[in-house]
């Protein structure tokens, strides 16, 4: 152990080597301190790494997008592996149902930015680096100007809007992109353009992908469920993680980050990896999955052919392309047909109970099983959507009776009927779906839904509702 | 279609679901299934004969919009021939081959 404090006799060393190339080597050369010694010792000496990959760690600059369950375990890795500049960009603050996968958050930061939280928790894990905060959402205005700071970026987000930006800027600025995604029980992890290649070359390839190479179009909104959504493990997202920490140490330690690395030599073969946990079973041959991805494309909208023509950092500025509507943020939801007399709010359907005007209705909760679970409405069926829909599929299609997807609850043909969900989309659909299985009685029957789902029963009726 | 005939005429392959997808098809992640090895017209079974067969014989959720748009896998699904991304072999007329393993996966964007 004392030999590794030995800052002279290891790096003394290789000090006359360095003095010769010491232009060259964009400051590999440098003495460790004592500290530096010490603390990355156990990770200097596995081969491939050594003093030279060290200082290469110490000497870059990586920029992590996003301060949640991707951001915080690859950020503890690249901190303690002392990277030398780390920035985080985030504008959210810590929530209390962050901290069971975002791990570099705490329970007496909640409130607290979450960049300022996280580099509280990494200044403590490892001093060494400068952490600079960028504590405001990545735009298409301020993205080019942030980006272009580090050598490697890390695409930690959760929308798909902000992942076609961050990679057409990455193209643009010529920097790798680490990026990876989490879902419920499913992660995914794949590097791109790395190592760089100028936007448009296709010559003498092969060549890197981009995000839009591998994913030319996004999914529409309601096939993209978030982790708020659908929910998220943290050991899942977080081996994804901790894999884009591995990917991006790897890139600067070896230099792959470098145009004077571009080349086909070094052009590995696109890989996307992708992990499916089974919370019921145990780890198996599907568990991880290693798939071999093509390389950039010609018919590219960012990095193929003509590209130069389409996709500029001014252009992004200016709002050209819209990444929200690319993504179809702007669509508007389905069942936006309902009239106002079939809508009532969360505050209204209350007072109306209280009142008893509602003596025998039917209160059904079309939440997911496990939301349901976590709390409800008192007197609310559960009916989950997906399985809702299905069942009216399978009524039209074989010619049953509308009434067969109510609940057997002995309610009367006559009670009303109120749809909530979780955040009031998908009960407007519902009412739709009665309504064409005749359930409304030719309109004598009330069907209405509750405006806002249970989102809007806690902000307006029950502050105290477990709302998740 | 006789008994018989069944080696030749059925061609084993596996199918596989993840990021989401396979809660459209009964929450069940791999499949083995045996596909007739030809088209109606004779022609040899394709991609697009696996994704015809899946929506009529085995989606049993009604929004196939998850899975399939104006007759073509929608966006933001990956499908994977043998764990290589279908665009170097050919899209969605690769002819199936006995023991090919299809992997559709839904692009995650969480995090």
């Amino acid at each position: 152990m004392a030999s590794l404090h030995a800052n002279g006799t290891l790096g003394g060393g290789d000090d006359s080597q360095n003095q010769h190339d010491s232009n060259l080597d964009n400051g590999t050369s440098r003495r460790l301190t004592d500290e530096e010694f010490d603390r990355y010792s156990r990770q200097m000496i596995v081969p491939g790494m050594g003093k030279e990959g060290q200082l290469r760690l110490i000497n870059g600059r990586i920029l992590i997008i996003g301060a949640g369950g991707l951001g915080c375990p690859a950020a503890q890795y690249i901190a303690g592996a002392g990277v030398g500049t780390i920035g985080i960009i985030d504008g959210d603050v810590v929530e209390l149902s962050n901290l069971h996968r975002q791990v570099g958050h705490s329970t007496s930061r909640i409130g607290m930015k979450k960049v300022d939280s996280l580099i509280t928790h990494l200044r403590d894990l490892n001093p060494l680096p400068t952490y600079i905060p960028h504590p405001f959402p990545l735009t298409p205005q301020n993205a080019a100007s942030i980006l272009s700071a580090y050598d490697v970026i890390l695409d930690c987000t959760d929308n798909p809007a902000t992942r076609y930006l961050i990679s057409d800027v990455c193209v643009l600025l010529g920097k790798p992109l680490v990026s990876a995604a989490s879902v419920r029980t499913s992660g995914q992890l794949i590097v791109l353009n790395c190592p760089p290649a100028p936007q448009g070359v296709l010559a003498d390839g092969p060549h890197p992908p981009c995000y839009r190479c591998c994913f030319k179009n996004p999914p529409p909104p309601h096939a993209a469920p978030s982790c708020g959504e659908a929910g998220i493990l943290g050991p899942v997202v977080g081996l994804m993680g901790l894999a884009q920490a591995g990917e991006a140490i790897k890139i600067l330690a070896s230099a792959l980050h470098l145009p004077t690395h571009t080349g086909e030599a070094n052009l590995r073969q696109p890989t996307l990896l992708i992990y499916s946990y089974d919370l019921a079973g145990a780890v198996g041959p599907y568990t991880f999955r290693a798939l071999r991805m093509a390389g950039r494309k010609k018919t590219c909208f960012a990095c193929g052919e003509g590209s130069e023509g389409r996709l500029t950092l001014e252009g992004i500025k200016d709002g050209t392309p819209d990444y929200e509507v690319f993504c179809g943020l702007n669509a508007t939801p389905k069942g936006g047909g309902l009239s106002p007399q079939e809508r009532i709010t969360a505050g209204a359907y209350r007072a109306a109970r209280e009142r008893g005007e509602l003596e025998g209705h039917l209160l059904v909760d079309t939440r997911e099983r496990e939301h349901f679970s976590l709390g409800r409405i008192e007197g609310a069926v559960n009916v989950p959507f997906g399985g809702l829909l299905m069942k009216a599929a399978a009524i039209k299609r074989e010619g049953g009776r509308g009434a067969e997807i109510l609940p057997g609850v002995g309610v009367g043909a006559e009670a009303a009927i109120f749809v909530v969900c979780r955040r009031g989309l998908d009960s407007q659909e519902v009412v739709e779906k009665f309504k064409e299985l005749g359930l409304d009685n030719g309109g004598k029957r009330r069907i209405m839904d509750i405006v806002g789902g249970m989102k809007a029963w806690k902000d307006e009726v029950d502050p105290s509702f477990p709302f998740v | 279609m006789g008994d018989s005939a069944a080696d030749d005429s059925k061609i084993p392959i596996t199918v596989d679901f993840s990021g989401g997808l396979e809660i459209l098809f009964s929450n069940q992640r791999h499949y083995a299934l045996s596909l007739p090895a030809a088209d109606k017209d004779g022609s040899p079974s394709t991609i697009k004969s696996l994704v015809g067969y899946l929506l009529k014989e085995l989606i049993k959720d009604p929004r196939q919009d998850l899975f399939v748009l104006d007759g073509h896998i929608r966006p933001g699904i990956l499908v994977l021939i043998n764990n290589a991304d279908w665009e170097l072999e050919g899209e969605e007329d690769y002819e199936l081959q006995a023991g090919d393993n299809i992997f559709f996966v839904s692009t995650l964007h969480g995090g």
